[in-house]
């Protein structure tokens, strides 16, 4: 699904970031990255959407090489993301409103996607209901709780359906229960409609409940990916899950 | 600023100044002070006449000035404040001329642009545009980039990002700016359309009447421009409440 190769980037006066970096992502897969702040795992995601350009190297998604932002990628960032001035039902309407603004061109909206209005606001009533915050549909983000946000956010992402979603740090300003939900319906939709998901994170746990693969990003010049496959991904309660979390810890202190 | 005028509020201070009004031309029991109960009868007949024209006159520009001031003020203060090296150029230059009083300019304006009815929108035109230039700019600048970040993560190009990030959060700046501005604005009005002009309400109340000593028309067309400032007033207000239910929610 996704090609890496050769990405090369650094932001102006810092060592590069990354270097000659060649990495391949499956279809389906769930990935988590996990590294020190100014890694440039961020970073990395907005490559992806290419909200960023790399200085070189080459990104395919999906046989197509990555020139602009795809439709089709679905990307969350940590907060704020939401239009103060609408309402939570008209935030998970955007996407979709947007594609409308554009027509089905392609560029702004996969081609061929025609919605009609009935169809665009049933989508939206499903994504409120599955995300539990149908009851809010009326208030605004200044109203509502950070998680409830968190969800209005996702909610609003996931009514694009994408086939690809980047999670950057989605839930590390929520309590756990909230925290808790949100990854199982991420590890849910995953299963569901093969969606492919990279989430972003400096949460040991979270990296190994949402990666089966977790790429470790260094803070010197990330060359060759340093890719953990975890067989104790989306549970909690698996045997080796605690000594993953200690593996990348350890990985994470003494850096290679 | 940002009370909102109620209309029970315009009602009760409405009757009150009529009250005070009536007492002072009973203090003064002269001719150049005649009771609300002499104009209003006389307002509502000529406002059917010559003096709603020169209402009209009056409103046109105001509008034209206004609308013209929004359509360029907004886009420029858009640019400047997503633009911060565009902004660190003309910074400068907007803090001079900010406070500047206009109107002097008037004859200027004249000059270059004669004596037409451009001249007087121009420079009305110009007093707002620096108002509303000013906030629309410093809202612009405090966009979060989270926020454009993410909206353009869900397809926005430049043009969507106009029409569904800049131009609503630039609105309660903008009508905020209008609120402001739209007093000096009919002042100004007032005074330009005391000379070189034959319509206006500034015409007609200096050189129409109080200058050819009407005095119960002269009031008739001061109570037509306060109208008219306290219309747009509220035009202004009821647009910031429908446009901005989130700033107005109830806590």
């Amino acid at each position: 699904m996704i090609d890496i190769s050769n990405l090369t980037f650094s932001y102006p006066g810092q060592p590069p970031l990354f270097e000659h970096f060649s990495l391949s992502i499956d279809r389906g897969d769930l990935w988590s990255i996990i590294g020190p702040s100014g890694c440039g795992k961020s970073t990395f995601l907005y490559f992806l959407t290419r909200l960023i350009k790399p200085d070189g190297g080459s990104i395919m998604i999906d046989g197509e090489i990555s020139r602009r932002p795809r439709p089709q990628t679905g990307l969350v960032l940590q907060d704020l993301g939401l239009l103060p001035w609408s309402t939570v039902e008209k935030n998970v309407g955007l996407g979709l409103k947007i594609r409308k603004f554009y027509g089905p061109d392609g560029l702004h909206a996969p081609s061929g996607s025609k919605l009609d209005q009935q169809a665009g606001q049933q989508i939206v009533d499903d994504w409120l209901h599955r995300l539990g915050i149908a009851d809010l549909k009326d208030k605004y983000p200044s109203q509502m709780s950070r998680g409830q946000r968190q969800r209005t956010a996702l909610a609003r992402t996931l009514a694009l359906s994408p086939d690809l979603l980047l999670l950057d740090e989605p839930f590390s300003a929520l309590d756990d229960p909230t925290r808790k939900d949100l990854q199982d319906l991420i590890i849910e939709l995953n299963r569901e409609r093969d969606l492919t998901c990279l989430t972003v994170t400096h949460n040991i746990e979270e990296a190994v409940f949402m990666g089966r693969q977790i790429l470790i990003l260094s803070r010197s010049t990330n060359r060759i990916p340093e890719v953990v496959v975890n067989p104790s991904a989306t549970d909690f309660n698996h045997e080796y899950f605690q000594a993953m979390c200690d593996g990348i810890r350890t990985k994470l202190e003494h850096p290679a | 600023m940002k009370k909102s005028l109620s209309i029970s509020t315009a009602l009760s201070g409405g009757v009150m100044i009529l009250l005070f009004w009536q007492g002072l031309s009973w203090l003064i029991d002269s001719p150049v002070m005649p009771s609300p109960i002499e104009v209003i009868p006389i307002f509502i007949r000529l406002i059917y006449g010559d003096l709603g024209l020169h209402f009209m006159a009056s409103a046109g520009r105001v509008l034209a000035s206004v609308t013209l001031a929004v359509l360029t003020a907004v886009p420029a203060g858009l640019a400047l404040g997503q633009m911060p090296k565009l902004n660190r150029v003309f910074d400068p230059l907007i803090a001079i001329v900010y406070p500047i009083p206009k109107i002097v300019f008037l004859p200027v304006i004249y000059i270059l642009l004669g004596i037409t009815d451009i001249s007087k929108i121009f420079l009305i035109t110009v007093i707002v545009f620096f108002q509303i230039l000013v906030v629309v700019r410093d809202e612009a600048a405090n966009l979060h980039p989270e926020l454009i970040l993410s909206v353009r993560s869900i397809g926005a190009g430049r043009r969507a990002l106009f029409r569904f990030v800049y131009i609503p959060a630039s609105l309660p700046a903008v009508l905020t700016a209008l609120r402001i501005s739209i007093g000096t604005a009919v002042a100004v009005l007032f005074i330009a359309e005391q000379s070189l002009t034959t319509w206006g309400l500034g015409y007609y109340i200096i050189v129409e009447t109080y200058q050819v000593l009407l005095y119960p028309e002269m009031y008739a067309g001061i109570l037509g421009m306060s109208l008219l400032g306290l219309i747009l007033y509220f035009l202004i207000d009821t647009l910031d409440r429908t446009v901005n239910r989130h700033l107005h929610l109830e806590k």
